[in-house]
């Protein structure tokens, strides 16, 4: 009998490690029909990182007025995202940048564009002996970004900022070393105001950066900059207001040099709406407009026009309704900037592309 | 002898199938990577070993100094550790007094325990700031030398070669301590009885374990080429090849964990993924390297063995 039992353990033991495959569940989950569990329909998201703090509030908001529905949502990363719904693995996708046009051929079935909130990115630094508000222009920050500008008290840096007394000490650049929507934002400001800088470095979530050390998320350029005299670094407006780290003016389209709010991003927003493309792939940086702030960005929803699973697309164009008007007032607590009145009606009409039978 | 057991031949079988488990593994890995970067492995070739631009943005992708980095400061950091777990595991089995013994390996193994997480935040906020100091201090003809050039940033080589070395110590020390534990006390009285003075005893039982601490030593080696996050948080993460220790530059495994979440093009994708290919080989290679230099050193210590006889049988594991 011990015998027995004991060659059934050994057997056992094998059989688990014969079944040691790779676990494909997002795969089976997000594919699957609406199977209930409970009465509760799931559906799996993956995406960007920059809107998770607002999506993970929204989708416990939305529970809790539909109580069969859980939404899930991975922040991975805009690549990631991107990927997972190319590839059939979530049902719904999330991004800071929006897909290239080689990307959407890539996938299997038109996905739709859907932007949710606003974002900023600030240049923060950290001159000795500086205390005031410094300002910067586009062409300004991409020569200090290309590593042509060198020193703090370099003559066209100076010219901007008038009164300030500015040090000879050398600009330590910073940048993200993470591939990031934030990187992307930045680089397509500088891009869109300096000429050789689009040339040099050019737009993506990781560039080559011809200068500069590299640090790890909002919080290691921060972390940086602030030990570092003579740095300078780029982080997400939001990290800078909820950590009341100080961040320079940059002059927009208009000539206004704007400090970052809220306030301001959404402007960018608003005064670009009326040149916006039906599929809202779009960028706002460098926006038109009297206090726009030009370092702005959607990000986006991204859903299959036709998806086989017509529950789950129901549920995801009700939510982004919902999202989209009375969602909105929640952008505003947790620091992200709410988008505009015109942009929200012109999505309204949008979702109604989303095939929902 | 012939007659088993069927409880022997299931064990057997159970043991063996774990073991051909690494080997499938191992195979496994090697085949996946090269299968998931054959894009960039057919457009770059053999460029892709000593191309020096990591463009995303134009698709140009060389992996140089990204594997000079982590070789660098991997090298560097044993540089560091290797005496100095030496030294810790020399006094613990040799010169400590009996009582301490114990609580100071428990303490460096203790060591191993932290996550990296935490030695990368530790040195973002303890030594990046004390590196930067000492950069700042470097007297102007020590930065013509270039070791010493570059902007006193605080991040960089230094900083990544010196978080290693700590984390690299207790893995190091406590297998060198276990070795010269099991060097033959007979070794030791040996050498006493022939007028020696400790630190020759001790030499002589060093040396008695060499391979097996040499082993040690490419422990801490192979453990230094994969560490990711602390590195990643300290080295500045400018893929450049200088040999300068303020230089702020790149490893291997960092730029993967970097930017492989936000790559959604599919040759820059291949390219970090052969990138852990070029990694995989690395570590197999040195650990090649390893094997040869023990078993190099066995050989010689076995053809000695026939003039001295006291060494003939090598009781250390390599």
């Amino acid at each position: 009998m011990q015998k027995l039992l004991r060659h059934l353990s050994v057997a056992a033991f094998l059989f688990s490690l014969a079944a040691c495959k790779p676990a494909e569940t997002p795969r089976q989950s997000a594919a699957a029909p609406a199977q209930s569990t409970g009465n509760a329909i799931t559906i799996n998201g993956a995406g960007a990182t920059f809107p998770y703090p607002i999506y993970s509030k929204w989708f416990d908001e939305y529970r809790k007025q539909h109580a069969n529905v859980q939404i899930n949502y991975q922040s991975i990363g805009s690549g990631g995202g991107i990927k997972q719904l190319s590839a059939g693995t979530v049902f719904f996708g999330a991004t800071d940048g929006p897909m290239t046009d080689a990307q959407l051929k890539a996938a299997s079935a038109p996905i739709l564009h859907f932007p949710t909130v606003l974002g900023g990115v600030v240049p923060v630094y950290n001159i000795p002996g500086v205390s005031s508000q410094i300002r910067f222009t586009g062409p300004v920050l991409a020569d200090i970004f290309l590593g042509r500008i060198t020193k703090w008290n370099d003559a066209a840096i100076a010219k901007i900022n008038p009164g300030v007394q500015l040090p000879s000490t050398d600009i330590a650049v910073v940048h993200r070393s993470d591939g990031s929507g934030t990187t992307y934002i930045f680089c397509d400001f500088l891009s869109k105001t300096s000429a050789d800088y689009k040339q040099k470095v050019g737009v993506a979530t990781s560039v080559s950066w011809p200068v500069g050390v590299g640090a790890k998320g909002n919080e290691g350029v921060s972390g940086l900059v602030q030990q570092t005299p003579g740095a300078i670094g780029y982080v997400e407006l939001i990290f800078a207001l909820q950590n009341k780290i100080p961040f320079a003016a940059v002059q927009n389209k208009a000539g206004e040099f704007v400090t970052a709010t809220l306030d301001s991003v959404t402007a960018a927003a608003a005064s670009a709406s009326t040149t916006m493309p039906d599929d809202f792939r779009v960028s706002i940086t460098n926006a038109d407009g009297k206090g726009a702030y030009p370092i702005a960005s959607f990000t986006w929803i991204l859903l299959y026009q036709n998806a086989e699973d017509k529950v789950r697309a129901k549920i995801m164009a009700d939510f982004l309704r919902w999202a989209l008007t009375d969602g909105q007032k929640y952008a505003t607590d947790l620091h992200y900037a709410p988008l505009p009145r015109p942009v929200i009606d012109k999505e309204m009409q949008a979702l109604a592309k989303v095939q929902v039978q | 002898m012939t007659r088993r057991s069927s409880d022997d031949r299931f064990f057997r079988l159970a043991t063996g199938a774990v073991a051909a488990l690494v080997l499938l593994i191992v195979i496994g890995i090697g085949f996946e990577l090269t299968r998931q970067s054959t894009m960039s492995i057919r457009k770059f070739g053999f460029s892709f070993w000593t191309g020096t631009t990591w463009d995303p943005v134009s698709g140009d992708f060389g992996a140089r100094p990204f594997i000079w980095g982590t070789l660098y400061s991997s090298v560097l950091a044993l540089l560091l550790a290797a005496p100095v777990a030496l030294g810790i595991a020399i006094y613990i089995s040799e010169l400590s007094p009996r009582m301490l013994r114990q609580p100071l390996a428990y303490l460096t193994e203790l060591l191993a325990a932290i996550p990296s997480i935490v030695y990368g935040l530790w040195g973002v906020f303890v030594l990046v700031p004390i590196i930067r100091k000492l950069e700042l201090a470097t007297p102007d003809f020590l930065k013509k030398i270039p070791l010493f050039k570059g902007p006193p940033l605080g991040v960089g080589m230094l900083a990544a070669a010196v978080i290693l070395a700590i984390m690299v110590v207790p893995f190091t020390s406590s297998v060198a301590r276990e070795i010269l534990k099991n060097v033959p006390s007979a070794q030791r009285e040996a050498a006493y009885a022939l007028g020696a003075t400790r630190w020759e005893a001790i030499k002589v039982a060093v040396g008695y374990g060499k391979s097996g601490i040499i082993g040690a030593i490419m422990l801490g080696f192979g453990r230094a080429l994969g560490e990711t996050m602390a590195v990643t948080m300290v080295i500045g993460n400018n893929p450049q090849v200088s040999a300068s220790l303020y230089a702020p530059q790149y490893t291997m495994s960092a730029v993967i964990a970097n930017e492989f979440t936000e790559a959604a093009d599919e040759l820059y994708l291949h390219a970090l993924i052969e990138i852990g290919l070029l990694l995989f080989i690395i570590t197999i290679g040195v650990n090649m390297i390893s094997r040869l230099l023990i078993w190099s050193m066995k050989a010689r210590a076995n053809r000695k063995a026939i003039s001295m006889p006291m060494l003939a049988d090598e009781a250390v594991p390599a």
